[in-house]
């Protein structure tokens, strides 16, 4: 149920579409190759070391350090009534790196480059529609 | 083999409600083969560089053939986002070094304003991944500005300079009369803008324009048999990125431009040193002041420095988009990368008014990049 990820989803279909599922259910999922056992976050169904299609889904650890951010004004399609917005870059400590809102917990005037941050899982549901996605926050 | 360039032609840049986009391309094309001295049945193929989701009409390449009289020569189209006239260039230029054909002749057109605001804010969210970025409404002036974030977290830039390239783009663009905005700015006024995305302000973003560029490129022989001061494709770069900011070494650069600016210099011989003049892709100030770093103007990191001790100024260690670049001169995606060829040539040749020539000016280069930089072609031209 991959479109369920996201404010507006554009990719409905993909092969780690249960990434989704876990988080509606509060788990953050990377991907694992099983033959060399690469891992990736953002999850990928097919191994970038190796090139095998055999992954699974593994839960990670949703510590993360702000790489950078912006406040965006000027909003997209379907995120206008949310303008202004932080999007921000962090790295996972497990390794990866995830693309997010910063959320209520982190106050503009308090954001530091290096800052520790913490994935939360989101779930809203919109008009009888489920929707899932995660904020970067202060405190797990 | 060398290719040269034998004919250039530069529509003007602008909202060209007056124009389809076939007439914008018809108006490089006419001037590029009367610069070029030749005609029409001289051309073997032609080569279209556009971003087919900005126009109404699909499958552009043959109805510009057709408009141009170049039907039943060859035609294609490139696409690599603001990168697909660098496209064009660089397949026009293999089709040639291939032996296949002569006589070619590149044309990087489009047309923005065609599409509604609405259409073109729905584009908009969609110009990162879609599957991890977008969903978070990401936007193209949103990822410069996470550039420029960390740009001045790290090496101390401020909003100062980013304002400064603002200020000389449109100091140039004031003495280009096919920009699209003809006026000077002062620093004071681009740092009171509004705001876009933290730290870009309205006028740190380049403007969406309709236009039309064309070379004509001809293989060693026939451009010498042509054209009395052909320019030569001296070093054509060409590289990558991933997509995703996810998936990049480092937010403060270009990875894709730093190895196709290393490609280009080492085919034609040449290093950062010997460039004169440069045109480089400023969709956001912040772009400009990367491109200085990566191409190795100046060492990572000092691309603000450069600026405030206007080096990239006429007179300075290299002349960088003198013609007011994509911020004054407008940028029609598909256009850009031929129009930025087109001003190097002319440069080489001496062409420019007084105002903005380069003197001496014998090697220069562009840098023209794609999306978020997932895509970088870096040409070196040279003079006879
Ligand atoms: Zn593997």
């Amino acid at each position: 149920m991959f479109k369920w990820f996201g404010k507006v989803n554009f990719s409905p279909y993909t092969r780690v579409a249960d990434f989704a599922r876990h988080l509606k259910e509060g788990r953050l999922m990377g991907s694992r190759c099983r033959k060399c056992g690469a891992r990736s976050f953002p999850p990928r169904a097919d191994c970038s070391e190796c090139l095998s299609a055999d992954f699974e889904l593994v839960e990670v650890g949703r510590k993360a350090k702000l790489l950078t951010y912006t406040r965006i004004v000027a909003a997209p399609t379907g995120f206008e009534a949310l303008s202004p917005y932080i999007v921000a870059v962090a790295d996972l400590e497990e390794g990866g790196r995830i693309l997010a809102w910063l959320g209520e917990t982190v106050k503009e005037k308090d954001i530091r480059f290096g800052m520790e941050l913490h994935v939360v899982p989101r779930i809203f549901t919109e008009l009888e529609e489920i929707k899932v996605y995660y904020t970067l926050e202060k405190e797990s | 083999m060398r290719v040269g360039i034998i004919g250039i032609g530069h529509g003007v840049f602008g909202r060209r409600s007056d124009a389809t986009v076939q007439e914008l391309a018809f108006e490089a094309f006419r001037a590029a083969i009367e610069d070029a001295g030749i005609e029409r049945k001289d051309i073997d193929c032609s080569v279209i560089g556009a971003v087919p989701e900005y126009h109404k009409q699909r499958s552009l390449a043959g109805v510009v053939q057709e408009y141009l009289g170049l039907v039943p020569k060859p035609t294609w189209l490139t696409e690599v986002a603001c990168a697909s006239g660098s496209a064009a260039i660089r397949t026009a230029w293999l089709s040639i070094r291939a032996g296949v054909h002569d006589i070619v002749a590149v044309i990087g057109c489009q047309k923005m304003t065609e599409i509604s605001t609405p259409e073109i804010l729905a584009l908009m969210g969609r110009v990162g991944e879609v599957q991890w970025e977008s969903v978070f409404g990401t936007t193209f002036p949103g990822y410069y500005a996470m550039f420029a974030m960390r740009h001045m977290h790290e090496f101390q830039t401020t909003p100062e300079h980013l304002a400064e390239v603002a200020v000389k783009n449109h100091f140039y663009g004031a003495r280009n009369p096919c920009a699209l905005f003809r006026k000077e700015i002062t620093r004071e006024r681009a740092l009171a803008s509004e705001e876009v995305a933290t730290p870009l302000r309205v006028f740190d973003c380049c403007a969406n324009a309709d236009g039309a560029a064309c070379l004509i490129l001809a293989r060693e022989e026939k451009a010498l048999e042509i054209s009395k001061k052909p320019v030569w494709l001296a070093g054509m770069g060409c590289a990558t990125a991933s997509m995703s900011v996810l998936r990049r070494p480092n937010l403060v650069g270009l990875p894709s431009a730093v190895e196709a600016a290393r490609q280009a210099y080492e085919m034609a011989g040449v290093g950062p040193g010997d460039i004169k003049v440069a045109e480089v892709h400023d969709c956001f100030t912040i772009a400009e002041l990367m491109a200085y770093e990566d191409l190795g103007f100046c060492k990572k990191g000092e691309g603000g420095r450069f600026i405030a001790e206007r080096r990239s100024y006429i007179g300075g260690s290299v002349a960088v988009n003198v013609d007011g670049g994509l911020k004054a001169k407008g940028h029609p995606i598909g256009a850009t990368g031929v129009s930025m060829t087109c001003e190097i040539a002319r440069q080489l040749r001496g062409e420019v008014p007084p105002d903005r020539l380069v003197p001496g000016a014998d090697i220069g280069l562009t840098h023209n990049v794609g999306g978020i930089g997932q895509y970088c072609f870096v040409q070196v031209l040279k003079r006879e």
